[in-house]
């Protein structure tokens, strides 16, 4: 792994040559955050912007962070939306923990992010909503962009709607219309500022707006006043350039977690060669893998929105017994209310997958913010004991594979199995490099067609095991003389008729477990170049970028740490506990209160210390290497 | 009507499920497991009468599934030698829901009771009738929590002493029948559990009916709530009290056939009537197949908790899309427009390519 070229100062410049009279500067890396109301169309400009940046070849990271409110009340703190991107012409794993550019379309949004914004850090201003109003509404007593406050930054106050207005009044759309496409005149903007080419955004803009052309081309035309006054005005001296990067060869696309976990999941009905089954209730932050597999019925995918979560997840597992791959998709408040379900696919033993993408909670708590403190709930959120494999993505891309693999698990074990993202990878975006469908796994699934009681009776025995994986077999209905009823009361071994008897339960508890204890998964890989570390950071889930590039730093500044990120939560990899007793100390960042630190101090005995932050944010880089320097610095001197 | 007329042919409930050529007997649709409901319970009398009609349907034994959530009528999967699930309380028809839409091939049966379909899982018992999936939901109607040991349920009649109402229930009950109507179910049909033959009749039309089918059976409860339904087999009460329905003939009950229904000209709704008082030829010709569902619910309100009159037999009984026919359809037309091109989906439209130094 590359370690991170990039510091925490804004940018490493080297002058180059433009031909332009202003000045062309390469940079290895560059943070942008737009920032406006969330009816300023932030998400979509940053969206295209992550487009252009990706089809130029950068490698990138996203943040989107918006309000829960559709529409909060306008120019409100409360209703700022922003989106961050950083793309770099290296391998990043972070969305970037300051802006280098930052770019505020109202008083609320520059008062809601302008702390971020580090010394020296460029700033664009749409001046048009600095009224006294406006600024009034956030508690500016007076205009900062008339006193000093901003003198720290290199400021541009565009009069964007004004301009955008303007430009657009042959096109005879409405005064509030036309101010309507300001935020393509930013992108527009920022798009001359760091040469990107405009052909994909014109395309984009007349497919999105196909049915209204006028409103196309007006965006269009704002887009490309947006451009020109970069181009024309001599307020900004300086472009940027930021050269692809050098990823691993490969044909790459941009995917957000929820895409690839949609796509995962249409693998997974091709790779098993079975229809699937979503059956799935709205909720923030997992629906738009509902919207998205929604799109793909060719692939023999039934999407059912069910009267709620609970009936979602019901429907799937009513298809599963039917022999299809059956999905449910939902955030935590979901889970809870799927849980009663869960336990019957785990009483029956049947295939399932459950894609938790984890919000702030508890109760409601932050639809729209990311959190990984649903662990303990998928973990053990059951009553009795009922053990469920639990798959954690790493990054919006490994969304894919992570998907693939909780179906492997699902499919091999006859288990349901919990996938935990979260909001930060399911709406983040980063290169994906598209992977070859010839080498994607044989998911390919058995189903039984013959009796198979071992006592001559040729009786069908639904619970007799696979001496291997102890999966019992999948007979699905329309199967002559495997005729069998299954449910939740506790089964007899092997035979699966109901069983009262203690003996019989005891054993049955331990085989469920058994059989998840013994689920095959990867060993866990230390990340560790100097192969002398004393720590070990262990992390879960999309705390791999802000860990990974943490540990980056602490490399770079000459001291060693080593990381290890899980992907298996239940079981653990093998080799995990045989890992952790190899390191001095070992530090677990997590997004909630220490939920994995108490697992592994409980299962290992190991004196982990956990460090927490349940904000709503991902980690910063920044942040975690404070601590992971402490941590080496603290066993140095010990 | 759907908005699109995706013009689907007409099927029978069965459709697409495949027959068994050759005799089944009620033998072959039993279990060797023992029967474990109560001595008396209304229970045995649903399931005989089931066991010995599904072989006339002439189905594939191995392509009928019976759903069940919890309760002492969701015991019944286990006695069918079908395939069966036994899940989780009130959710039989939301899995069910999934296994049907997923299946063009299967029979599926949902067994519920009061509390069951109507407490717990009355959201998803609207919600599947409204759908119209091709389900048929046999409610045993005890008016008892029985498995629970006998607290009052969502049919209970007001006033009722249980355990856990000792001063007497507040509920207003549910009228099933009158519920499902609501949720503009497409076929509804009542039955008393000691009425094999009535019974029969209405599990038959349910069987062909293409879409959801509720059929509530009013089942005796002996150990909590014994007798509630007594005064509907009784001779000299039973005549008085039971509206039998017959679709294209005009409503008439009583022992002589002296009692009918007619329509009220003050309420526009419907009203017992005394035949030689209006006329025969007043009398209301029941047709089940009525679009609108008011006439159906009209029936269904002539008689209140005290089974003063009990309107049986197929309440209503029309055809409308079902909800898994669509759902199939929309998977079969996107597979006919687009190839499940995989590789394609995944390059999707914007891509680049990192080459070797």
């Amino acid at each position: 792994m590359a370690e991170e070229k990039g510091t925490v100062e804004p940018m490493s410049i080297d002058v180059g040559r433009g031909t332009r009279t202003t000045d062309v500067r390469k940079v290895d890396r560059v943070v942008i955050r737009f920032a406006g109301d969330s009816g300023d169309g932030m998400q979509l400009t940053g969206d295209r912007f992550t487009s252009e940046a990706a089809a130029f070849g950068n490698d990138l990271a996203t943040l989107p962070n918006f309000p829960a409110e559709i529409r909060a009340p306008q120019g409100t703190l409360p209703g700022v939306s922003s989106f961050q991107l950083h793309f770099a012409d290296y391998d990043i794993l972070t969305p970037g923990d300051r802006p280098d550019v930052l770019v505020a379309m109202n008083p609320a949004a520059l008062k809601a992010n302008i702390a971020d914004l580090p010394a020296g850090g460029t700033l664009i201003v749409n001046t048009d909503e600095f009224t006294k109003r406006n600024l009034t509404k956030v508690g500016y007593a007076a205009n900062p962009l008339e006193d000093e406050s901003l003198a720290q930054y290199n400021v541009h106050q565009v009069a964007m709607a004004t301009i955008t207005r303007a430009a657009l009044e042959p096109t005879g759309l409405s005064k509030k219309d036309a101010e309507r496409a300001k935020n393509m005149f930013a992108l527009g903007l920022l798009s001359w500022m760091y040469h990107r080419a405009t052909e994909g955004t014109e395309r984009f803009l007349r497919e999105k707006f196909a049915k209204n052309p006028a409103i196309a081309e007006a965006n269009i035309l704002a887009f490309h006043t947006g451009w020109n006054y970069g181009e024309t005005t001599e307020s900004f001296a300086v472009t940027y350039e930021v050269a692809p990067a050098k990823l691993a060869t490969g044909t790459y696309r941009q995917i957000t977690g929820n895409t690839a976990l949609a796509y995962g999941i249409v693998a997974a009905g091709q790779c098993s060669k079975l229809p699937v089954f979503l059956g799935t209730y709205p909720i923030t932050p997992a629906s738009d893998v509902l919207h998205e597999l929604a799109k793909h019925k060719n692939f023999g995918v039934t999407t059912f929105q069910a009267e709620d979560e609970i009936a979602g997840i019901g429907a799937a597992l009513g298809a599963a017994f039917g022999g299809a791959l059956g999905v449910t998709s939902t955030s935590g408040p979901g889970i809870a209310l799927k849980s009663e379900t869960i336990g019957l696919a785990v009483m029956t033993e049947m295939p399932l997958i459950v894609l938790d993408v984890q919000r702030g909670g508890p109760s409601t708590g932050l639809p729209t913010k990311t959190e990984q403190a649903d662990l303990l709930q998928a973990m053990f959120g059951r009553n009795g004991e009922a053990p469920v494999p639990i798959i954690a993505p790493r990054s919006p891309a490994d969304c894919f594979d992570a998907a693939l693999e909780a179906t492997r698990i699902a499919l091999t074990y006859r288990t349901p199995v919990l996938l935990l993202s979260d909001g930060y990878i399911a709406n983040g975006s980063e290169p994906w490099m598209i992977p070859n469908v010839e080498d994607l796994p044989d998911l390919s699934v058995q189903f039984a067609t013959e009796p198979n009681a071992t006592d001559g009776s040729g009786e069908f025995w639904p619970y007799l095991r696979d001496p291997e994986t102890l999966a019992r077999p999948w007979a699905v209905p329309g199967t002559p003389g495997l005729e069998h009823r299954i449910g939740g009361l506790e089964k007899a071994d092997k035979t699966g008729n109901i069983s009262y008897d203690p003996d019989n339960h005891d054993k049955m508890v331990r085989l469920r477990q058994a059989k998840i204890d013994g689920i095959t998964v990867a060993d866990a890989e230390i990340d560790d170049p100097s192969g002398a570390a004393r720590v070990l950071v262990l992390g879960w889930g999309s705390s791999y970028g802000p860990i990974g590039a943490a540990c980056r730093r602490v490399r770079r500044l000459g001291m060693d740490v080593a990381h290890v990120h899980l992907r298996s939560l239940n079981p653990f990899p093998r080799n995990l506990g045989e890992v952790l007793a190899r390191y001095d100390k070992v530090v677990i960042p997590e997004m909630n209160l220490g939920q994995l630190a108490m697992l592994i101090r409980a299962k290992y005995l190991v004196d982990a210390v956990s460090y927490t932050k349940v904000a709503g944010l991902p980690f910063k880089a920044e942040e975690l290497q404070d601590v992971l320097i402490d941590f080496v610095k603290g066993l140095d001197a010990a | 009507m759907t908005a699109i007329d995706l013009g689907l042919p007409q099927l029978g409930g069965l459709a697409g499920v495949p027959t068994f050529e050759g005799k089944q007997t009620a033998k072959e649709y039993k279990t060797d497991q023992e029967v474990r409901w109560c001595p008396g319970c209304g229970d045995y009398a649903v399931l005989a009468a089931v066991q010995s009609f599904l072989p006339d349907l002439g189905l594939k034994r191995e392509n009928i599934v019976f759903v069940s959530g919890i309760g002492c009528s969701s015991r019944f999967p286990y006695y069918m030698n079908t395939y069966g699930m036994h899940s989780i309380h009130g959710r039989a028809p939301a899995i069910a829901t999934g296994l049907a839409t997923s299946r063009e091939d299967l029979s599926v049966w949902v067994v519920t009771g009061d509390g069951d379909a109507l407490s717990i899982g009355g959201n998803h018992l609207i919600h599947a009738l409204r759908r119209n999936v091709n389900l048929k939901i046999l409610l045993f109607n005890n008016r008892i929590y029985g498995l629970t040991k006998g607290q009052y349920s969502p049919t209970s009649e007001e006033g009722k002493v249980t355990k856990s109402t000792p001063m007497g229930s507040l509920d207003h009950p549910f009228n099933p029948v009158s519920l499902a109507l609501g949720a503009e179910a497409s076929f509804v049909g009542r039955a008393l559990d000691s009425d094999r033959k009535g019974l029969t009749e209405v599990l038959r039309a349910a069987a062909e009916h293409r879409g959801s089918a509720l059929v509530e059976i009013y089942q005796n409860c002996p150990i909590f709530n014994d007798g509630a339904f007594d005064v509907l087999k009784e001779s000299g009460e039973r005549e008085e009290r039971l509206v039998p329905l017959r679709h294209g003939e005009p409503i008439k009950f009583g022992a002589e056939g002296q009692h009918g229904v007619a329509r009220d000209p003050k309420t526009g709704s419907l009203k017992v009537v005394e035949v030689a008082e209006v006329g025969e030829e007043n009398l209301v010709v029941h047709d089940a197949t009525l679009e609108d569902p008011s006439y159906a619910f009209a029936l269904s309100r002539l008689g209140n908790h005290n089974l003063d009159h009990t309107v049986t037999g197929v309440f209503r009984n029309v055809q409308r899309a079902t909800y898994d026919d669509l759902a199939r359809h929309q998977v079969e037309t996107a597979k006919a427009a687009k190839p499940a091109d995989l590789a394609g989906l995944l390059r999707g439209k914007d891509t680049w390519t990192v080459l070797a130094d």
